[in-house]
């Protein structure tokens, strides 16, 4: 699914990653933890194509394509979502209107016909229900006016409506009170159908809780300090990082 | 033909301009014998040249307005030619085949049909059966209702005691430069008279007036909504008019009698220049209405074209309770310039006026909003709200905004509102992470911004609205 190799990213001038690397298959949940200024949003931007956020050396392929040779809409109509940390607001565009065009633009990609008006309201009602928001979210401002809480959802809604390969959640678990913690778990677990991947990227061991990882991935000095299991994490919670960042000198 | 206005011609004649008459298309230049020309050239009663005399002499002593935030090279009025005859059909391209491709494209994104492509490209559809019934039907069922939309020149004629009770009473020929160029020399435009309560049975377009497919570059367009009538009218098509005239001055005047309602929705788009600013029109136009008791009118415009644009849509609030709105949205691209907004002049008690106006820039180009709330000592209770909203796109263009507010009653309320924001580059990555391009992500972004006005506009004209924009902006990222 995805092969990130010795890549190495800046952003204004910094490097932030230094050599990183990580093997991605098919259905795995793959949660990158690590201590402030890691890198750990630096990598999800980078795989998403944000401007500003360069690759400057490695390769990442994705389902055998040179990822980072494709424009960021490429790379979302090729399956790659980005859940955002702080989801931006974009007044006066009506949320339906939004989820529409990205969803045509996506099956246009796939050479599939777009879905008619009717038949995509009835799928952004359904999947509105799923995540916990009323419908009537469908017709506000994109994040208009919405709570953390409800942005985090909007956009595990738009990942559902998406149906990508490979999700990334930037924090998506930061500012979320336990409820909607869960709704948000819950959405993503629903989405595991072992083919597809989700790099989850956290600060806290919370989350990993509710969506249980394949893999726990230690990102220090933007690189890849150590891998291991979800017990990774506890020991992580136990620990701190400083054990890990430490060695690294 | 009435034998004065025979006369006249014939003295026209022996003024020298023969040659011209033959050609139809008057040489560059301005004079009293031009306005004595183009008077002739319309059959109008001597009442009507005096008045057009009389402008042109008062625009003699008059000095072109320098004061907005507008920059271009002077323009020499002695270069201009002020009367050139519609093309005859024979002139005109046979067929869609010859005319520019790129104009047609620019018709295929806008989602015109091409029996509108048509028209709009000023191929000769005079055979064309369809359009001929539709306006056929049109002409019926307003004649029925009594309503009278016609050229002006038509109604000079025939109804001589409604224009000139009318005419240049809310604009006046001295009203300002352009103004008194335009009422000297205006060639044609519409004329709307609907009776007392009377609801007009239809939109009102100049889409609809194909027979004036060619008014020149100065139009005067009149309405009168009679006692407790309402009318909507629509001006300008959406396609861009690839017009070699570097001067448009139009003047429109609405008449809102008491408790009538008024209408007025524009959407604007000359032809800009190109991507270096090289060429395009310079739109300079005076708009205004007057509203007696409980009266309303309301602006609604889109302006997306022109290289140059100077443009005050204006209510008199005159009589009691009457209300005034404003709804603009004014875009500009590559090097365009854009000074516009509203006068709201607030007469009667308990007037009320409401100003939206969204501003986007983009490119290297100046949008400007100028704006003016006046309050009387009379209009006890007079409340206005603006709202003023300037869209950023890009680090190379600019947006001012010029509110003037004068009350001179302490009762008035006033609320003024306004923001500059940009296109930030999260927005637009959030909506290429979704898998929009880049253009298309500007102009939903952009079409959001300006929903409050368009969800002003006639539904269809809503449509095309937004598709203009998204055509206006292609370029302005990337």
């Amino acid at each position: 699914m995805l092969s990130i190799k010795g890549l190495h990213a800046k952003v204004e001038e910094k490097d932030i990653l230094k050599g990183l690397d990580i093997e991605i298959n098919p259905g795995e949940v793959h949660a990158i933890m690590g201590p402030n200024g890691s890198g750990k949003s630096t990598l999800g931007n980078v795989l998403a194509g944000r401007p500003g956020y360069e690759a400057t050396a490695g390769s990442v392929v994705f389902k055998g394509q040179d990822l980072l040779e494709l424009d960021t809409e490429e790379r979302a109509r090729e399956g790659i979502f980005l859940a955002f940390q702080y989801p931006v607001e974009i007044p006066g565009v009506s949320n339906m209107e939004f989820l529409k065009v990205s969803v045509d633009a996506k099956r246009k990609h796939a050479g599939l016909p777009e879905l008619s008006a009717v038949e995509f309201m009835k799928l952004a009602r359904e999947t509105s229900k799923r995540v916990d928001l009323d419908a009537s979210f469908l017709k506000r401002g994109v994040n208009e006016g919405f709570s953390g809480g409800e942005k985090k959802r909007n956009e595990i809604m738009q990942m559902m409506l998406l149906e990508p390969d490979l999700c990334i959640l930037d924090e998506t678990d930061s500012g979320l009170d336990i409820d909607a913690l869960q709704v948000v778990a819950d959405g993503v677990n629903s989405m595991r159908d072992g083919k597809r991947s989700f790099i989850v990227v956290t600060h806290y061991q919370r989350l990993l809780d509710y969506i249980v990882p394949d893999y726990v991935h230690v990102l220090a000095g933007g690189r890849i300090v150590k891998s291991g299991n979800k017990d990774l994490a506890l020991e992580l919670e136990a620990k701190g990082y400083g054990w890990l960042e430490n060695g690294e000198g | 033909m009435t034998q004065e206005v025979e006369n006249l011609i014939k003295k026209d004649y022996a003024a020298g301009f023969h040659t011209a008459i033959e050609s139809d298309t008057l040489p560059p230049g301005l004079n009293e014998d031009v306005v004595r020309f183009i008077s002739a050239k319309k059959e109008e009663p001597e009442w009507m040249l005096e008045w057009r005399l009389k402008a042109y002499r008062a625009w003699l002593e008059m000095k072109e307005p320098t004061w907005a935030e507008v920059q271009y090279p002077e323009i020499d009025f002695q270069a201009i030619s002020y009367y050139s005859a519609p093309k005859s059909m024979a002139d005109r391209p046979q067929s869609l085949d010859e005319v520019d491709p790129e104009l047609l494209a620019t018709y295929e994104k806008l989602g015109i049909p091409l029996h509108e492509q048509e028209m709009l490209a000023g191929v000769a559809v005079d055979a064309v059966f369809d359009s001929v019934s539709v306006v056929t039907t049109f002409r019926a069922k307003l004649e029925e209702a009594g309503v009278i939309f016609c050229p002006i020149s038509e109604a000079v004629r025939r109804f001589p005691e409604l224009v000139k009770k009318y005419l240049g009473t809310v604009v006046p020929q001295k009203d300002n430069y352009y103004a008194a160029l335009n009422s000297a020399v205006f060639s044609d435009g519409s004329f709307v008279y609907i009776p007392k309560g009377v609801r007009c049975p239809m939109e009102l377009s100049t889409y609809f007036r194909i027979n004036e497919m060619n008014t020149g570059q100065f139009e005067r367009t009149l309405i009168i909504a009679d006692e407790g009538s309402h009318v909507s009218y629509l001006e300008g098509c959406t396609a861009p008019q690839r017009d070699e005239n570097q001067l448009h001055a139009a003047v429109v005047e609405l008449i809102a009698l008491d408790n009538a309602q008024i209408k007025y929705s524009t959407v604007q788009n000359w032809y800009p220049g190109d991507a270096e600013g090289k060429g395009g029109i310079y739109n300079f136009v005076t708009k205004r209405g007057v509203a007696h008791t409980n009266a309303k009118i309301s602006w609604t415009q889109v302006e997306t074209g022109s290289a140059v644009t100077w443009k005050y849509p204006s209510c008199i609030l005159k009589g009691d309770n009457s209300v005034g709105e404003f709804y603009s949205v004014a875009l500009t691209n590559n090097f365009q310039q854009a000074d516009t907004g509203t006068k709201m002049i607030h007469l009667g008690k308990n007037t009320r006026s409401t100003i939206v106006a969204k501003g986007i820039s983009a490119g290297r180009s100046n949008s400007s909003y100028r704006g003016l709330v006046r309050i009387n000592p009379g209009a006890e209770g007079a409340r206005n709200y603006t709202q003023c909203d300037s869209l950023l796109i890009g680090d190379r263009c600019g947006a001012h905004t010029f509110p003037y507010i004068e009350s001179k009653n302490p009762s008035a309320v006033i609320e003024h509102e306004a923001t500059t924001s940009k296109v930030s580059d999260d927005q637009l990555f959030l909506c290429q992470q979704r898998g929009l391009d880049a253009e298309k992500a500007v102009s939903m972004i952009v079409n959001g911004f300006c929903r409050e006005v368009f969800k002003e506009l006639p539904m269809e004209f809503a449509v095309e609205a937004g598709k203009l924009l998204e055509v206006s902006l292609e370029g302005s990222v990337g």
